[in-house]
Parts: C-alpha cells; structure tokens; sequence
C-alpha cells in the first residue's frame, strides 16, 4: 500500500488529487490537506466582486466530492515536512494542524509515500504598508474577499447613483506583484457595470500597475494576430482601456496605502499618491511559509524551499541576466531535485525567474512583475504530477514520462470585460509557449499563428462555459476527466 | 473659456473602436461564429501543451 499526501485542494492540488484516485488502485490511500472546506473556482471571483455571482456559485464543500472518491479530507493547514522521519517517525511524513472543529488548533502527523505540495500562494498583504482587506484596500483574490468587495463596491455605485463622483483604483498593490490579468479582469468588470448601471460618467477609474508596458501580464507582453496586423498586447489593452475611459500609471511600485490614498514609486525615482474612495489591488505573492526539518530535527527549509517560500524543483535556478532567460530553465517535472518523492505544482513550485524583464528605480526599489502561473498550466501540472506518480506507484515506473513546461505549453486568457448572456463581453488572448522561446520563434518568442486577440460576446460565452466546465469537473460529475485542464 | 484638447497624455493614443467593430462584437451569429473558431483555437492549443 503506498499513501500520497496532497497538500492544497485548490486547482492543481484538486486536479491532481482527483486523477490520483482515478488511475491508483483502490488499496492505495489519497489524502488532501487543505485549511478550507471549500474548493473555489477562483477565476469567477471576479464576478462574485461586481455583484454578478453569489459566492455559493463559485465554491462548493470538498468533503462529500472526497468521500465520493474515498479520499481522505483533513480540513488542515499543513506547517512542516519532514522528508527523512525522525526519531519518532520512521517514515516520511507531514505536519498540520487543524483549522476547524473540535480539533481546531490541534497538531497531527501524516506519514507520506509520496508528497504534492499544492498550497498556492500565500497573499503577502504585509509586504505593502497598509494593504488588504481590513486595512485600506480589497482583494478578489478569494471568494470571501471578493463578497467584501462587491459590500464596499456596491455603496460606492449608490453614490454615484445618487450623483456623486467617486474615484476607484485597481491594480497592482506592489512593484512585484503579479496576477494583472485577474485585476484588469476586475477594472474592466466594474466599468462594465457602471456602465450597464448608467453611472460610468460618474466614476474616475485609473488602473495601476507595475507593468513597465501595459499588456506585459508578467509574460515579458506578446505580440497578436489581429485584423492583419501582429499587435503587441500593448496596444491591445490600452484600446480596450480607453475605450471605458480608464486611465492609467504605469511603471509604479505601490509601496503604502492610507486610508483613501495610494503611495507609490516609478521606475524614475519620483514618489507620487493617488486618491480613491474604493480601491482592489492585489497583493505580491509568497510561498505558504511551510518548513521543513531533517531527520535530527534540523532545519532543512533552504534546502527544500527558496527564500520567498515557493518550492525549489527540477528548474535551473542559476542567477543569469534577462538576455540569458531560456525557456530551458523552466521545470518540466515538478519534481524536488532533493526527495525525489516530493512534487510542487500550481503556484507553489518557486519559478527559475522572471518572464518580464527585472527592473529597479533609480532607488534600487524592484518595480516588474512577478512571473504569471494562471489555471491552465496549474491544472495541467496537477495533471502530469498525478499520472507520474500514479505510474511510479502502479508500475514501478523510474523515468518520468509526463512532462509539462511553461516554455512548451500554451495559455489561454479570456478576460472578462462585463457579464450578461447577449450583453456580456470578454477579451480572448492566446500565447503560446507561456515563457517566450527566442531560439525556436526568433521574431516573436512565441508561435505567432495560434495567437488570438479579440473582444466580443463569443468570449464571455467561453468564460462562462469555462465556470460551469470547471466546476463540473471539480464536483466529479460523469466524464470529468474527458474535459481538458 | 475655451479648454486645449485633451492631447499628450497616455489615454489619447490608443486606438478605439468605431460603431461597425462595436456593432460586431455583439452581433449574435458573428459570434457564434467566433465562439467556433476561438474554441478551436484554444483546444489546440491546450491539446499540444504537455506529453
Ligand atoms: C481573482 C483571480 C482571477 C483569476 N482568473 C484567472 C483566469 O481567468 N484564468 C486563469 O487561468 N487563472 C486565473 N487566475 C489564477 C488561478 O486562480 C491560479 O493560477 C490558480 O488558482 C492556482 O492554483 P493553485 O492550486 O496553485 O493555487 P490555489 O488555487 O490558490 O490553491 C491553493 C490551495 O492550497 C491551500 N493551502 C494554502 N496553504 C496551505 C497549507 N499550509 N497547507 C495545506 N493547504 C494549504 C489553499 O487553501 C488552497 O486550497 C486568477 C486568480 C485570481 C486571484
């Protein structure tokens, strides 16, 4: 019998989760730990923040899907690994602690043929002065921050309903962060909405962003096909902004907020702040803070973990310079060069570096975006993780046949620009490779002909039939694992 | 008094869509159309992205 632990039961840990039982035998054990009862489909968050979904239409409870499958659920938050055993622990095995119930509070040990660390990110609210919900801004990030913000929201539409003039900024909330994509989505959405509701006239949207170029999306930008032209996405994002009226700073490292204002620096130097009466940004990302010990109770977390808390895999993680960036750099098994029986998938694998070029302000402040790692590549690395283990577990297999890079796998982004079945509309971008492949595309990094770039109702139909895919396939439904990752 | 035109500032540069591209993006059957051609698009895509 052999027992694979997945930590995190959000995409990739989910997805991988669920292949593992579908390909093991039934005398092998699955188990998920994970802090929340719930699975959330976090791309549709962004709706859940303009008051288009209810929060109940994007997550649903894991525990009856896991019994279903017969997977066992410990409703954890996982705090340590310790790959070697100790003195009491002959085995492998993790350490959590309970975040609800009467066990709430309380330490246990789950011993582990193979580990998926899935935890996604850890949103680093702290690292910005003042930032985050509670504080002076709001997120999307999750759907009970998304619900916060659609509260806040909702009142600023009254008074502009009522004729007043409100100012709102979206964005970046760090030089570092990334996720633009999720944050345009949610400026787009809310102008989308005040425009439907008739008060767009009334609101003063800006959207800010550590881009040094708008479209960059953490991806070093694309170029698109589009009505005969290659368009950098540039181009194709400042259209769709000023075409709600949305403007714009660029180039900014948001560094404290205060209630009602936004600080930050440019990538000039100069420091500058902006007013708001309601604001989202979204924090910088870290690693979930788990640790890790050696056999003697040693701390051994550098040895697993990089210093921002993602974990290290079979990725080169050599220091090199932007022009040296190579796709061959990115991992492709997921697998920890240390423990070969420990994996990181989604988020929280720690990428080689940026895809954007790293930039400094004349003061030394970091303003570029962290590398994206959007659903697909999650899913699919959940995927691929699964079936390698599954093989190694089943058939003794040595070699990792499932290999899954950034720098050879595509993304699909359809970003939400306003919701309604003949009325909504979403933008449909497509790259492909996600990390841009100088030597093999040497014009555009990227294969030029399966790029899109269009706006229209087709999307948000596609965005829409994504939601209720997804969920599907999360809830186990018939044929689930025929819908792609 | 008269204002200057609002010109030189980031937002005055992009280009924006005119009635026809508005009109289309909309259009029901166009976008069935599209909504075809982009999931074609996309499931190549995601059908070649890993081994
Ligand atoms: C608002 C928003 C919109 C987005 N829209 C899109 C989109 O349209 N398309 C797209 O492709 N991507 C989108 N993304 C990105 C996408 O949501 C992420 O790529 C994806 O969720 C990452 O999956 P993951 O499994 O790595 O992490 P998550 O989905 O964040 O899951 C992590 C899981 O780990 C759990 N966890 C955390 N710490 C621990 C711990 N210590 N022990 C155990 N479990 C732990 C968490 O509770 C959670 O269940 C969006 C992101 C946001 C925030």
């Amino acid at each position: 019998m052999a027992r694979v632990v997945v930590l995190g039961a959000g995409i990739s840990g989910h997805t991988a989760a669920a292949f593992l039982r579908k390909k093991l035998s039934k005398k092998h054990e699955v188990v998920v730990i994970s802090p929340s009862a719930y699975y959330e489909w976090i791309p549709s968050n962004i709706w859940v923040g303009v008051g288009r979904m209810k929060q109940k239409q994007v997550r649903f409870k894991l525990d009856k899907v896991y019994k279903r499958w017969k997977i066992q659920f410990h409703q954890a938050k996982a705090i340590s690994i310790h790959p070697e055993g100790n003195a009491e622990h002959k085995k492998a095995f993790v350490k959590s602690v309970y975040s609800t119930g009467d066990q709430q509070g309380q330490e246990f040990v789950v011993e582990y043929d193979y580990l998926i660390n899935a935890t996604g990110p850890k949103l680093n609210f702290e690292a910005t002065e003042g930032l985050g919900p509670g504080k002076n801004s709001h997120s999307v990030c999750s759907s009970s921050h998304a619900v916060e913000s659609w509260n806040a929201l909702k009142q600023i539409f009254e008074a502009a309903e009522r004729g007043e003039h409100k100012k709102i900024l979206v964005g970046t909330g760090h030089g570092s962060a990334t996720c633009q994509g999720a944050a345009f989505e949610y400026t787009l959405n809310i102008a989308a909405e005040a425009k439907r509701r008739k008060i767009l006239d009334k609101l003063d949207i800006t959207w800010i962003t550590n881009e040094y170029e708008l479209g960059d999306f953490g991806m070093g930008g694309a170029y698109i096909k589009q009505n005969g032209y290659v368009v950098p996405t540039k181009v194709f994002t400042e259209s769709i902004l000023a075409e709600f009226g949305i403007k714009w700073i660029k180039r900014a490292g948001v560094y404290k907020l205060e209630p009602g204002v936004a600080h930050f620096e440019l990538l000039d130097g100069t420091k500058d702040s902006i007013e708001f009466d309601f604001s989202m940004l979204i924090p910088a990302f870290a690693g979930s803070g788990i640790t890790a010990f050696g056999k003697d109770d040693e701390d051994i977390t550098a040895k697993l973990f990089m210093s921002n808390g993602f974990m290290k895999v079979d990725a080169d993680y050599t220091p090199k310079e932007f022009e040296e960036y190579s796709v061959e750099d990115w991992p492709e098994t997921y697998q920890s060069p240390e423990y070969e029986n420990i994996f990181a998938i989604g988020i929280a694998f720690a990428p080689p570096h940026p895809i954007s070029k790293p930039m400094k302000s004349v003061n030394g402040t970091p303003i570029s975006p962290a590398p994206p790692r959007t659903g697909m590549p999650s899913g699919v690395t959940g995927k691929t993780t699964a079936l390698n283990i599954a093989a190694k577990i089943e058939y003794n297999r040595s070699e990792i046949a499932h290999k899954a890079s950034m720098g050879r796998m595509g993304a699909a982004c359809i970003v939400s620009a306003g919701y309604g079945l003949f009325n909504g509309m979403a933008a449909t971008m497509t790259v492909n490779p996600i990390v841009p492949d100088w030597e093999n595309y040497p014009k555009y990094g990227r294969k030029i002909n399966y790029t899109v770039g269009e706006m229209g109702l087709a999307g948000h139909w596609m965005k829409l039939s994504l939601h209720y895919m997804f969920l599907h396939k999360a809830k186990g439904y018939p044929f689930w694992w025929l819908i792609p990752e | 008094m008269k204002t200057n035109p609002k010109v030189y500032y980031e937002e005055a540069y992009p280009p924006v869509p005119l009635g026809f591209v508005r009109f289309m993006r909309k259009f029901f059957l166009w976008q069935l159309f599209r909504f075809f051609v982009l999931n074609y698009k996309v499931m190549r895509i995601v059908a070649y992205g890993h081994s």
